[in-house]
């Protein structure tokens, strides 16, 4: 039986308009509507359905960010995971957090815990980094399976399929390991009214990043955030022949 | 022309039975009140907190509307906060409201879905399997699935606002244990009232059930119709006429008891389910009753005590519906913030403990079903050709929405039960000032206060009751405006007690109008309440919302002063008789009473 831990993150919700901040430092969070990182949301629902399959025996979800990550974790615990580790990250060092700092603060709490086996989203959908299960591998040294479409357990490894550009590739590989959740790993579940109220009793513990030693000091600097630009407005041309001549005059074709 | 006639007939029959309810229903509520609240005055009057109660004579009972309730501490708004998410994502992704309308049922995967969600047991307790929601946490829930599909807050409501709410506001520790988990497992549950005889008078049912020779069951006879989740329920709430000896006189008399009844006991059948104008995706069907037999212990609320526990169930399940129609009618934002401050008032009324909403309840019902009806209709009127085709959507709401005033209570009968319970309880008050007259030195303070009241008025100073010190100050105006409506009220309540005595029960006309007043009172008292508070916390739609509140303040005051000039001046009265007498022909006539011009 493994004990899985399963990164959270929080994110403005995959439906909201972004806008940016008038003064450039960042995009519009107050009031914005956030949920769980949809990648994160499938990791939870693969560890949940390992444990159903007793394959799992406790799962663990982490979230670095603001008092209101404890929302998430929320969602997770309802879920069907069994504890919550809140890493209390806020202010201006939040804004520079980087998938380097995560994955040190998730490889910490992996050894402090114990556990067999890492999941987390493929990437997070706002700052679409793709770095932090690659990271964490990394920093434990342990074997890692990205985009992971397919996850099979054997006796001691596990048997992960990937979504590769080719194609799917399929790998095999020891325990301990870290995986990423691709999209098509699984479809999510409903967390259901009553596990929500359940999840009310379920464990969140609190932790800074200096109790795990972990120095979450900026790495960058926030230069300038900006809308990206606004695309020119298209045209409709009468024939193919008036488009090759457009597509050439613009060196296109 | 025939069944309007029928309708006014019907409802003159109906009010005969009507005092009778309320003297039962008042005298529940304050008994209720001796528990909960202790009541300041001793004597032949209890008081009671509710505002629309006390509009009846002429007084401001503030507490219960300001300032405006929060009653969600920290730990509920974030349970509450995280139980929304879901709930507006099962509405978006799963349910599909104009399916279950084109097969008349909610569509399995749907309905699958609820039950899994939750959505069928948000109100029992969460040892019992249960969400355990408080009334204004169910009202934002409600509010949701009200904003998506009507059928299916049918449905729901069916289940938790009425169908087992009896067991859980009057079932024993045994009771409960026994029933509200299967509730929540996929047993739905029923409320079975309504007989062809009965409407919405629950003291004329027919249905009987008779003590076991051995004494250890119910013998239950009889049918019902219009059951919504009829076809469906596994757990029903039965009432039924049982023999009980009266204590005093020794007779053996009829009296209506309540019985939790499984389909299980055997004997029970239903009809096949209604054909419907509208929430068609909820079963409707008769339900009927052979020799079912059931274990004494399944009596609910006490032998006897069945009027009781219908009204209370009703009463409590009444304020859910104001929630589920406010988001319906965004579209006209005045009634829309009206009644969702109304919903939510009185959800907070009743989550303080409070017993006296049930006046409130029943406007807060009235007022949100016309609301909604006025809103859908002026949506359809905006769209033009486009509102009256199906795919718009707007079609199906319209007819979704046409049995809200008509189920849980008439608007009509509702109107009437506003009227004369308020009347009856200034009544009581001026019988009570009759007495001190008989002990004048014992009760001088009664008498000089009431008496300086009356000058006052007499001399045309108007002092009316003053509401300055419950609103923002911005709103000063709109709450004198108020204050002015409501002592003319009081005054034309004691008119019109004077005037008609006991025989005011005949007049329907006045009763309405005088009604009608009591929405307007209570509507904008409720708006004043709600934008004062959004003032003083001075959020970003505090000055939209107070333009809201005065505006509506306004216009009801208006309608105020002209309903109340309609029921003190004799020419409209004398209208009122005419009306009543040309109802009379008609039916006399069964039909239209003169010829065509033709007469051919």
């Amino acid at each position: 039986m493994a004990r899985v831990l399963v990164g959270v993150k929080r994110v403005i919700d995959y439906a909201v308009k972004i806008r940016v901040k008038p003064d450039k430092t960042g995009v519009v969070t107050d009031g914005v509507k956030h949920s769980m990182n949809p990648f994160d949301e499938i990791a939870v629902e693969e560890a949940v359905r390992l444990k159903e399959k007793k394959i799992a025996s406790e799962i663990i979800a982490v979230s670095c960010g603001p008092a209101q990550s404890q929302e998430v974790l929320r969602t997770a615990l309802a879920m069907g995971v069994d504890k919550g580790i809140h890493v209390e990250i806020s202010g201006p060092e939040y804004k520079t957090l980087q998938p380097l700092h995560v994955s040190k603060i998730l490889a910490k709490i992996a050894q402090n815990e114990k556990v067999d086996l890492v999941i987390v989203g493929k990437q997070a959908i706002d700052d679409d980094c793709n770095q932090t299960a690659q990271m964490t591998a990394g920093f434990l040294d342990w074997s890692q399976a990205t985009f992971a479409s397919k996850i099979e357990k054997g006796d001691n490894d596990i048997t992960v399929t990937r979504e590769i550009d080719g194609g799917l590739e399929v790998i095999k590989s020891k325990l301990p390991a870290v995986v990423s959740a691709d999209l098509r790993l699984n479809e999510p579940r409903y967390a259901t009214l009553p596990n929500i109220m359940k999840a009310k009793k379920k464990p969140i513990q609190k932790l800074t990043p200096k109790d795990l030693g972990v120095d979450v000091s900026p790495r960058i600097k926030i230069v300038s955030v900006e809308e990206p630009p606004t695309k020119q407005p298209g045209q409709i041309v009468p024939d193919v022949d008036t488009l090759i001549a457009k597509l050439k005059d613009a060196g296109l074709c | 022309m025939f069944r309007v006639a029928r309708i006014v007939i019907q409802q003159q029959v109906k009010c005969e039975t009507i005092p009778i309810r309320s003297l039962k229903m008042s005298a529940v509520a304050s008994a209720q009140a001796q528990v909960a609240e202790k009541p300041r005055a001793k004597g032949a009057t209890q008081e009671d907190y509710s505002f629309v109660m006390n509009l009846f004579r002429g007084q401001i009972e503030a507490r219960q509307v300001f300032p405006y309730p929060n009653v969600l501490n920290e730990e509920q708004r974030d349970t509450l906060q995280m139980l929304i998410d879901p709930c507006e994502k099962f509405f978006s992704e799963v349910n599909n409201p104009s399916k279950n309308d084109t097969i008349e049922k909610v569509d399995e995967p749907s309905l699958n879905g609820l039950w899994e969600l939750g959505a069928f047991s948000l109100q029992v307790p969460q040892e019992l399997g249960g969400l355990g929601l408080s009334n204004t946490q169910y009202a934002r829930l409600v509010e949701i699935v009200g904003a998506n599909d009507l059928g299916v807050g049918i449905t729901l409501g069916a289940h938790q606002s009425i169908g087992f709410k009896g067991i859980l506001l009057f079932g024993t520790p045994e009771q409960k244990a026994k029933y509200l988990p299967r509730v929540c497992n996929k047993e739905f549950a029923a409320f079975c009232l309504t007989e062809p005889s009965s409407g919405s008078d629950a003291g004329s049912i027919k249905t009987r059930a008779e003590l076991s020779p051995d004494g250890k069951h119910f013998i239950l006879n009889g049918s019902k119709i219009w059951i919504s989740n009829g076809g469906m329920a596994e757990i029903m709430t039965v009432f039924a006429q049982t023999p009980v000896q009266d204590p005093k006189t020794g007779k053996t008399v009829d009296k209506v008891t309540a019985f939790i009844v499984e389909r299980a006991f055997g004997g029970v059948t239903n009809g096949p389910p209604e054909k419907k104008m509208g929430i068609k995706c909820s079963n409707t069907a008769e339900v009927y009753y052979d020799n079912v037999k059931i274990p004494i212990e399944n009596v609910l609320g006490g032998v006897g005590n069945g009027f009781k526990v219908a009204m209370n169930i009703l009463n409590n399940g009444r304020f859910g519906m104001a929630a589920a129609l406010s988001e319906k009618i965004a579209k006209m934002a005045m009634l829309h913030y009206v009644t969702e401050s109304m919903a939510y008032m009185i959800s907070g009324n009743m989550d303080s403990g409070s017993q006296h909403y049930h006046l409130e309840a029943a406007i807060s019902k009235c007022f949100a079903s016309e609301a909604a009806w006025y809103v859908c209709d002026e949506a359809i009127q905006i769209m033009g050709g486009m509102g009256f085709m199906k795919e718009t959507g707007l079609e199906r709401i319209m007819r979704d929405l046409r049995i809200f005033r008509i189920f849980e209570g008439t608007n009509d009968i509702l109107r009437l039960f506003v009227a004369l319970t308020g009347i009856q309880y200034a009544g009581a008050h001026l019988k009570e000032l009759q007495n001190a007259f008989k002990h004048p030195t014992a009760n001088l303070g009664l008498i000089f206060e009431e008496a300086s009241k009356r000058v006052v008025r007499k001399v045309g100073l108007s002092s009316p009751p003053s509401m300055d010190q419950y609103v923002h100050n911005d709103l000063l105006q709109a709450a004198s405006e108020l204050a002015k409506s409501i002592d003319s009220f009081g005054e034309s309540i004691e008119m019109v007690l004077i005037k008609y005595g006991k025989s005011i029960v005949n007049e329907q006309y006045i009763l309405n109008r005088l009604a009608n007043a009591t929405f307007d009172i209570y509507s904008s008292a409720v708006a004043l309440s709600r934008a004062s508070a959004a003032l003083r916390a001075g959020g970003e739609s505090a000055q939209h919302e107070r333009q809201m509140a005065e505006a509506w303040t306004l216009e009801a005051t208006q309608r105020v002063a002209a309903n109340l000039k309609i029921v003190s001046s004799g020419r409209n009265l004398d209208n009122f008789t005419k009306m009543s007498s040309i109802a009379k022909n008609v039916f006399k006539a069964e039909g239209v009473v003169q010829l065509n011009p033709l007469k051919l």
